[in-house]
């Protein structure tokens, strides 16, 4: 099998510039978005994530014309999420040259947004986002619930059930976040991680947790993910893309480089 | 200025593929159009698609763009990229069966959905075909210059072509089984994986398509 897992550097973005932090928290100012993104594209990323973290009322002013330089300046594929609300957002981020759109949220408000989306520009271009975090007690058996808003609200919904009904919807790919490990650099919920890969037929992107080169090889080796998504490691420049991916090939994974 | 016509018949993203296209062939003008009294002046045309055949095939037919197609089969070089590589077809399974351009023979088919992992397994072939994926030329041409054999390109697609006849392919690509991922007819020429979204490799592609004059 020669397709190569994928290795996604995520950018979060605010007003336009990105944003370095642990996720809402301490957010600092860490550059220009089009010269960030020349640089993953030249290491190596295989697709780069942008994350919009902008509040709401001043959001969609600042991101397009982003999403437009940036997708003049590399050559490789841009998901654009945060805050997508209807298949017209989805619309306007793939005409500003957005590769695919990803849905969080609204796809718990409304699942109706994923199916018209998916209907309208075909399910390679929708990914879903999960936010999960775990929900069992000591002692039993894993269970994850689905979280919004940013990984505040509790939907209520299992998430591996909601990855199945969101792949039966049209998404054509998922992103899946633990809450758990998100910002803690301990890795990835490799349970969590396997538990949907196994059960869904869409490529999984892992995300949250990555701290060091050996949790992408156990989120791709166990998690079974198809990608991995990592911010900090390479915003701070502790390793390049490059680096990633040697490592990896290395452990056997297959890599394009 | 010679010019490069996009048939944009409405759906999906050309702002990744008309930059790439500008960055390549500086000295083009690439013109996005649905208008065949527009497109006809080109000197070489690109069909791109994404998402859903039937819906694409009725565009294609409500801007009276499919004769067009066809028409132009054969003047000028044509490049299809992923579902505008499909269209060529002459049958889609997508969507119930759909009736395509006809341009090579054979039909589009679906990757069957992935099994459930067994433990001995290390990899579950998911579909979409999504990711970067190796490309073995099987002929020796223009098109793939200054390409290394076994080259990363991007895809993205639940659907294969499988044409008729061994002779118009031009690529394969292995997943669970080999498919084909580059179809070659004179001057039609397509490619299932996105030019546009493959780095550099896919950048020389481009350009060895601006520089085609058509012949083999």
């Amino acid at each position: 099998m020669s397709l190569a897992r994928r290795i996604i550097p995520c950018l979060d973005i605010n007003k336009g510039r990105v944003v370095k932090g642990v996720r809402f928290e301490d957010i600092r100012d860490a550059g220009d978005p089009v010269e960030i993104a020349r640089r993953y594209d030249a290491e190596g990323a295989d697709e780069l994530v942008f994350l919009d973290i902008t509040a709401s009322h001043e959001r969609r002013d600042t991101l397009y014309p982003v999403v437009e330089q940036v997708a003049s300046e590399i050559s490789i594929p841009l998901t654009v999420g945060g805050g997508v609300r209807s298949p017209n957002d989805v619309r306007r981020l793939l005409r500003s040259g957005a590769d695919k759109v990803s849905i969080n949220t609204s796809a718990v408000e409304n699942p109706e947004v994923v199916r018209e989306a998916s209907d309208l520009y075909g399910k390679q271009c929708i990914v879903v986002a999960i936010d999960a975090k775990r929900v069992n007690r000591r002692k039993e058996e894993p269970r994850w619930n689905v979280f919004t808003h940013g990984g505040r609200k509790d939907s209520g919904l299992d998430a591996v059930e909601w990855a199945q009904r969101m792949v039966a919807e049209g998404a054509g790919e998922l992103l899946l976040t633990s809450m758990d490990r998100d910002g803690t650099r301990s890795g990835f919920d490799l349970e969590l991680t396997r538990a949907i890969s196994d059960t869904v037929s869409v490529p999984i992107i892992a995300s949250g947790g990555v701290g060091r080169l050996e949790d992408l090889e156990d989120g791709l080796a166990v998690g079974k993910a198809d990608a991995v998504l990592a911010a900090s490691i390479f915003h701070f420049r502790e390793y390049t893309v490059g680096e990633a991916k040697d490592f990896l090939a290395e452990r056997g994974l297959p890599m394009r480089r | 200025m010679a010019t490069i016509g996009v048939i944009d018949y409405g759906m999906g993203n050309l702002h990744s593929l008309t930059r790439a296209l500008e960055r390549v062939a500086p000295s083009h003008r690439v013109e996005l159009s649905y208008d065949p009294d527009r497109l006809i002046k080109a000197d070489r045309l690109v069909l791109p698609g994404v998402g859903g055949v039937r819906h694409c095939m009725a565009e294609l037919e409500r801007l009276e763009l499919t004769d067009f197609v066809r028409e132009q089969l054969g003047a000028v070089p044509l490049m299809g990229i992923c579902l505008g590589m499909q269209v060529l077809l002459e049958y889609s399974e997508e969507n119930n069966g759909v009736d395509a351009l006809g341009v090579f023979p054979g039909r589009v088919c679906r990757f069957p959905d992935p099994p459930p992992l067994s433990p001995a397994q290390d990899f579950r072939r998911k579909v979409p075909h999504m990711g970067w994926n190796r490309v073995e030329f099987t002929q020796d041409h223009p098109l793939t210059r200054n390409i290394a054999q076994d080259s990363w390109f991007y895809f993205v697609h639940s659907y294969y072509a499988r044409p008729q006849f061994e002779d118009h392919v031009l690529g394969t690509t292995e997943y669970g089984e080999h498919f084909c991922s580059m179809l070659l007819r004179d001057k039609v020429f397509a490619t299932q994986f996105h030019p546009e979204k493959s780095g550099r490799n896919g950048l020389q592609m481009l350009v060895n398509f601006v520089n085609w004059d058509g012949d083999v």
